[in-house]
């Protein structure tokens, strides 16, 4: 070996192949800078999916997001970024050498995941209750134009369409109503059979849930929908007239709603409302899995720190690291408001 | 290779005869880009070949010096190709509108694509398995699929537009000859791709007036039995279902009819004229044993009598069967001859 | 540790390393290969495993021609049996060659062992996740022997929806197969960006990079910011496959051009991953064998910028008959053209290096007037296919196959196998049998012109692609394309069959057998597994005269004094 670079003179953390521990440590957060924005472009296939999605099919948008819960939503924002702050001081701690701090913060981060996944199953579960799962367990699932499932149908437009014209009651009784449905999953979860006794108790319950007024059109919606003919398994002459009406269908208007209730949907829209819980699904289950490995990574960092690995000379992991964490974090501060808040 | 390229003067070497109003625009910046690109091969070749002449290594102890970089000299080369492709893209450009949008008053025509089946539609509702059209006549076209994506494709049309499900995609020709035409499916489309090929068949107006007509009622005058062999023949059952047991993509038509049949789910039933009407109109209802639920539904693109005769046609080939075979000549409505509606049995 | 310090007098005793040790026989058994983070063996495993793909590839592609030879022969209608093995041999043949092959080839085999050498680097940024991206290269790899014995696959390499989503064949498996794939190659990316920002040695900036480098570094770019994409394409594909989840196939509301655009926003800028790096070895190739100082560096260098940049932006003209806006149509075909700019500069200033050189026509520089051709005509049939008319026509038809196999396979391969010549001495420290090569290069040229160029006919004439079947009319075109693949076959055999012979044949190669000056050659051949022996002297890559050619053994020795006056000149 040439001597000006000797194994015996490198620094303990030091690789073989660099000169410096700088030019290590830049390579390194260098190289995560460029993995960063590989995440963000794998991000952004799904939000271009989204944006054409909404884009094209806008009042499916409206009309799915009801069934999202902001409070718990705008909770978990919160979870998150003080994560990142805990983390954003625990970089500082490794820097600065002072161990038990970077311990305590990176345990703090730690458990900031914790709760944020937490959160992440609670929403999850109540969609689960109410049979909204992504693709073939969407109750909402159409295929070749028709609802897939005609009795978990009903029960899913009940619980949406009390959440939206809950918007109109006092502000917190829709949201009571999301909560007694997460919290209390048991009360409605025998999925019933008979689609009309699912759908009269689902009617009974948001009626004791709050006092808002359910639209009955949207009960007698889905049967009529079926009824509807599908473009696609048109093949008469008859096809073209029937493309102009579709292209020509005009949303009704919503007299001051933001959002949207099932019989204010074209049937081409109710149709693809599954989608939306489809893309619903894939973006936060994609973000939950690299809150997951964020996670592991920082479990690592905690016991690398309580070993007393990181110090002065040393805290490239705990940088690079915290790095992927804000990323976590930044990826969230985008689907917030896409998923929940936007209408 | 030059061989070939010097035959280029004759448009017939790399091109198809044009027959579509179209296709002039088209072929003459072919040829164009074609003279572009003999002219620049060649003169990359041939200095590829004169420098190594001129220039070979004689010593490995040559160190030659010449020039190593020169702005002028880039710009040089830089801005011939740039003004030549903006040409280019410009005509292009120009022969795409008038490709892409159809002249008012076109005769429309519906093309509906199934794996792997083409199905037209004229105005009257009188379905074709061939595209027959009236020469020096625009005609546009709607497309649109069963199932999966297909290209709709005639080269001496030059003419081609992808046939995507859940969209209408539109396209336009006036075809210029009187003739008969390839039709290709130009996107790949799963197992028979290759097999999904048509005619477009040119016609004076008179001729294509009588044909339409004759379409509306084409099972006029003839046998049940061989009504269904040519519904058989020309609406694509025939890409996947043989008349002589081989087994396909479906079942063979061959001694289906009277046979128990016994599906991917549910009961077996024995073959008759309703579980025969059902598999036409809806063909994932009843999934034979073995087979995948792959046939697009016929539904719109296949007429009662049309029907009748696939029922006569499979009595007649199975041996499962053991009465008459409907014999009266069918009539333009569709019926037999006779009064009576109901076969033998 | 070293005996001698002089790499001069290294490369006169035959360019061995010091002490006969080198990075492949320094140590021994095969844990030292697989748990290896050497960048030169991961380098040669990576070239056993992906040209034991293009193997595969390879004969899925002799086994169609033989099809469409057959077929053209035969009168009998076609089988649905044959139409199903047809279909599974292009598709396997597309996916394997373009996941498993083309993408790799250069990026992984050469560039991983000359990219540290040329930086005077002992090894690239990140060993072990260079390691990693191996293994993602072998995961992948598995998953796609997978779907041979299981269903197999009948999508086409592009996947394109809804049919990827209903067929019954191992879509998923192969999906998830290119997925990972993916993984390699974006780690390989990674790893090459950081290492060409940090670890470039004092006295190298970015305009005294070898243009190899460059290349890479626009392929690296590219592979980072557009596999992502595929594989969020891929993962909703699966999930559109498992879940029906209803975004792409129509059936249940989704928008199936919407896979098109996402798959193409990645297949695109990939069609640059496998000619970027192709063009960089072409410019090493074009000073070293012309003895000449590169004409035009600067402008190949951006160009390769250019290139991967703008390579972003035409997606869309793999779609213009799907029944996009026109105006869509217009935009990408209008920025499909500026890429042929960038293009046409590297050729011209190919061209212009041979201008007063003094040409060896030794195998590498054959292969790289090979690539020239090739390229050309593989480039001008693109104007074709940019203008928006002319594509209507040729979409879909053999005119695409012929152009893109010009692009992907004779541009690339060509540069592929003419670097590995060029590289193999520095790798094995062996030399290959010269006259063969010459004969295998014949083939290679002859059969591929052979092939494909027939097949610009066919399609102009209107022979739509990836049909088992065809109209009479168009047999002969098939008839001969498939004799001109069986010979490029038995070329590229010849190709093998002299590197493996020469592994134990071959003479020793010198330090520098063809009198390059990029750092690579300033060590022995082998090199030591930490690559030199001492820091190299950085100098002006494409200053040849300090190397001076020495007849005993048969390669060029580097004169300090010369350097140091060549050096000196350049400053002035």
């Amino acid at each position: 070996m040439s001597s000006e670079h000797g194994h015996d003179n490198h620094p303990p953390h030091l690789a073989h192949h660099f000169e410096t521990p700088k030019q290590q440590f830049e390579s390194g957060k260098l190289g995560m800078w460029v993995f960063l924005a590989t995440e963000i472009l794998m991000f952004g296939g799904l939000f271009c999916a989204y944006s054409i999605y909404r884009g094209n099919h806008q009042d499916v948008f409206l009309y799915g997001y009801g069934a999202l819960n902001k409070y718990w939503g705008a909770t978990n924002t919160v979870v998150l970024l003080a994560s990142s702050l805990t983390m954003a001081w625990g970089v500082r701690a490794a820097q600065k050498g002072q161990q038990k701090l970077l311990l305590a913060m990176l345990i703090a981060t730690f458990m900031g995941g914790v709760g944020f996944m937490c959160i992440k199953t609670i929403e999850y579960k109540a969609k689960w209750d109410h049979g909204l799962f992504p693709g073939t367990m969407n109750a909402f699932y159409y295929k070749n134009g028709a609802p897939a499932y005609p009795d978990k149908i009903e029960h899913a437009i009940a619980y949406i369409d009390a959440h939206n014209t809950g918007g109109h009651a006092p502000a917190h009784g829709g949201e009571h109503l999301a909560d007694a449905h997460a919290e209390a999953p048991a009360h409605d979860e025998h999925a019933a059979p008979e689609a009309a006794s699912e759908a009269s108790e689902a009617h009974a319950e948001t009626a004791e849930g709050h006092t808002a007024v359910i639209i009955p059109a949207a009960f007698g919606a889905p049967a009529d929908v079926s009824l509807i003919p599908h473009p696609a398994v048109t093949t008469e002459t008859g096809l073209l007239d029937t493309a102009i009406d579709n292209a020509g269908v005009t949303v009704l208007p919503h007299a001051g709603h933001t959002q949207r209730v099932w019989a204010s949907l074209s049937p081409e829209e109710q149709g693809k409302v599954h989608i939306f819980f489809a893309i619903y699904f894939l973006m936060t289950g994609l973000h939950g899995l690299h809150v997951l490995i964020g996670m592991a990574v920082i479990l690592w960092l905690i016991i690398k720190a309580a070993k007393g690995t990181f110090g002065k000379e040393y805290f490239t992991p705990v940088d690079i690291g915290g790095l992927y964490w804000h990323l976590v974090d930044l990826i969230w501060i985008f689907l917030f408001p896409l998923l929940y808040l936007i209408h | 290779m030059l061989a070939i390229l010097a035959q280029s003067a004759d448009a017939t070497v790399f091109l198809p005869p044009a027959r579509s109003t179209i296709a002039g625009a088209h072929d003459g910046l072919y040829h164009f880009v074609f003279w572009m690109s003999v002219f620049f091969t060649a003169l990359i070749a041939g200095l590829l070949v004169y420098f190594c002449i001129k220039y070979h290594r004689k010593s490995h102890h040559e160190v030659p010096d010449g020039p190593t970089h020169s702005t002028a000299i880039e710009l040089g080369w830089t801005l011939p190709p740039l003004i030549l492709v903006l040409v280019i893209f410009t005509w292009g450009f120009r022969g795409f509108m008038n490709m892409n949008q159809a002249p008012n008053g076109a005769y429309q025509v519906l093309v509906h694509a199934t794996k792997w089946n083409w199905a037209f539609t004229y105005a009257g509702g009188e379905n074709d398995s061939e595209l027959h059209v009236p020469v020096n006549t625009p005609i546009s076209l709607v497309l649109t699929s069963g199932d999966v994506i297909h290209s709709f494709y005639v080269p001496v049309f030059r003419v081609k537009k992808d046939v995507v499900p859940g969209r209408y995609n539109k396209a336009w020709f006036q075809a210029t000859e009187v003739g008969t035409y390839d039709l290709f499916c130009a996107e790949y489309c799963g197992t028979s791709h290759s097999q999904m090929k048509t005619k477009v068949v040119v016609e004076t107006m008179e001729d294509w007036l009588k044909h339409v007509e004759e379409r509306g009622r084409w099972w006029d005058g003839k046998k049940p039995a061989e009504v269904g062999a040519e519904v058989h023949a020309q609406k694509g059952c025939k890409t996947c279902h043989s008349l002589d047991g081989t087994r396909g993509t479906g079942p063979s038509w061959k001694d289906v009819f009277g046979s128990e049949r016994k599906f991917t789910s549910g009961d077996p039933v024995v073959a008759d004229e309703n579980y025969i009407r059902d598999s036409i109109l809806n063909p994932g209802h009843h999934v034979v044993e073995g087979f995948d639920n792959v046939m697009p539904t016929f539904q719109g693109s296949i007429k009662d009598p049309e029907i009748t005769g696939v029922i006569e046609f499979l009595k007649s080939i199975s041996a499962n069967y053991k009465g008459l075979v409907l014999e009266e000549p069918m009539t333009a409505t569709g019926l037999p001859g006779t009064d009576e509606t109901e076969t033998k049995e | 540790m070293s005996v001698i310090h002089d790499p001069v007098k290294a490369g006169i005793h035959g360019g061995q390393a010091p002490g006969g040790t080198n990075y492949i026989n320094n140590s021994k058994g095969i844990l030292s290969w697989l748990l290896t983070v050497d960048h030169k063996r991961i380098g040669l495993m990576y070239m056993v495993c992906v040209l034991g793909a293009f193997l595969l590839g390879g004969s899925f592609a002799i086994m169609l021609r033989t099809m469409l030879f057959i077929r053209a022969a035969s009168e009998t209608p076609i089988s649905e049996g044959a139409q199903n093995m047809y279909n599974q041999a292009f598709t396997l043949h597309g996916a394997i060659l373009v996941f498993m092959f083309i993408i790799p080839a250069v990026p992984a085999i050469l560039g991983n062992m000359v990219l540290p050498l040329m930086l005077g680097a002992k090894d690239v940024a990140f060993p072990r996740l260079n390691l990693l991206s191996w293994y993602c290269w072998v995961g992948g790899a598995i998953f796609f022997m997978f779907v041979l014995i299981n269903g197999g696959l009948d999508t086409g390499w592009t996947f394109y929806t809804p049919y990827s989503s209903s067929t019954t064949t191992a879509a998923t498996t192969a999906t998830m197969g290119a997925f990972i794939l993916g993984f390699s190659s974006i780690l390989t990316g990674l790893n090459f960006i950081a290492t060409i920002h940090m670890l470039r040695p004092p006295g190298m900036g970015w305009f005294q990079m070898p243009l190899f480098l460059w290349a890479l570094y626009a392929t690296s770019v590219i592979q980072v910011l557009a596999t992502p994409v595929l594989a969020i394409t891929l993962l909703l594909l699966m999930a559109e496959r498992i879940l029906h989840v209803g975004i792409f196939d129509p059936a249940l509301g989704g928008d199936p051009v919407l896979f098109q655009h996402f798959f193409w926003f990645y297949s695109h800028p990939a069609v640059y991953i496998m000619v970027l790096p192709a063009m960089g070895i072409i410019s090493e190739l074009m000073s070293t064998f012309c003895r000449r100082h590169i004409f035009g560096y600067s402008f190949i260098a951006f160009s390769s910028v250019a290139i991967a940049l703008l390579g972003f932006l035409v997606w869309g003209h793999h779609m213009f008959t799907s029944g996009q806006s026109a105006m869509t149509n217009a935009v990408f075909s209008l920025i499909t053209f500026s890429v042929a700019i960038p293009s046409a500069i590297k050729v011209f200033n190919w061209l212009a290096t041979m201008y007063k050189g003094s040409i060896w026509l030794a195998t590498p520089m054959l292969y790289a007037l090979a690539f020239i051709w090739l390229f050309t005509i593989g480039g001008l049939t693109g104007v074709f296919l940019g203008a928006l008319s002319l594509d209507i026509m040729a979409h879909d038809t053999y005119f695409v196959v012929a152009h893109f196999h010009y692009v992907m396979v004779g541009s690339m391969l060509t540069a592929f196998i003419g670097g590995m010549y060029y590289w193999w001495p520095k790798m094995f420290g062996k030399m290959y049998s010269e006259p063969v090569a010459k004969v295998a290069w014949f083939l290679i040229f002859f059969g591929f012109n052979l092939t494909f160029f027939i097949q610009f006919i066919a399609g102009s004439k209107g022979m739509p692609r990836r049909y088992a079947d065809f109209v009479p009319e168009y047999a002969i075109y098939h008839e001969i394309s498939t004799i001109g693949s069986y010979v490029l076959a038995s070329g590229l055999f010849l190709v093998l069959f002299n590197w493996i012979h020469s592994l134990k044949y071959g003479r020793k190669a010198p330090q520098n057998p063809w009198g390059a000056n990029t750092l690579e050659w300033h060590t022995s051949s082998p090199p030591p597994t930490e690559n030199f022996v001492e820091d190299p002297p950085v100098s002006e890559p494409y200053v040849l005269g300090a190397w001076e050619y020495d007849a005993s053994i048969e390669g060029f020795v580097h004169n300090k004094e010369k350097a140091a006056k060549l050096a000196q000149m350049s400053h002035h």
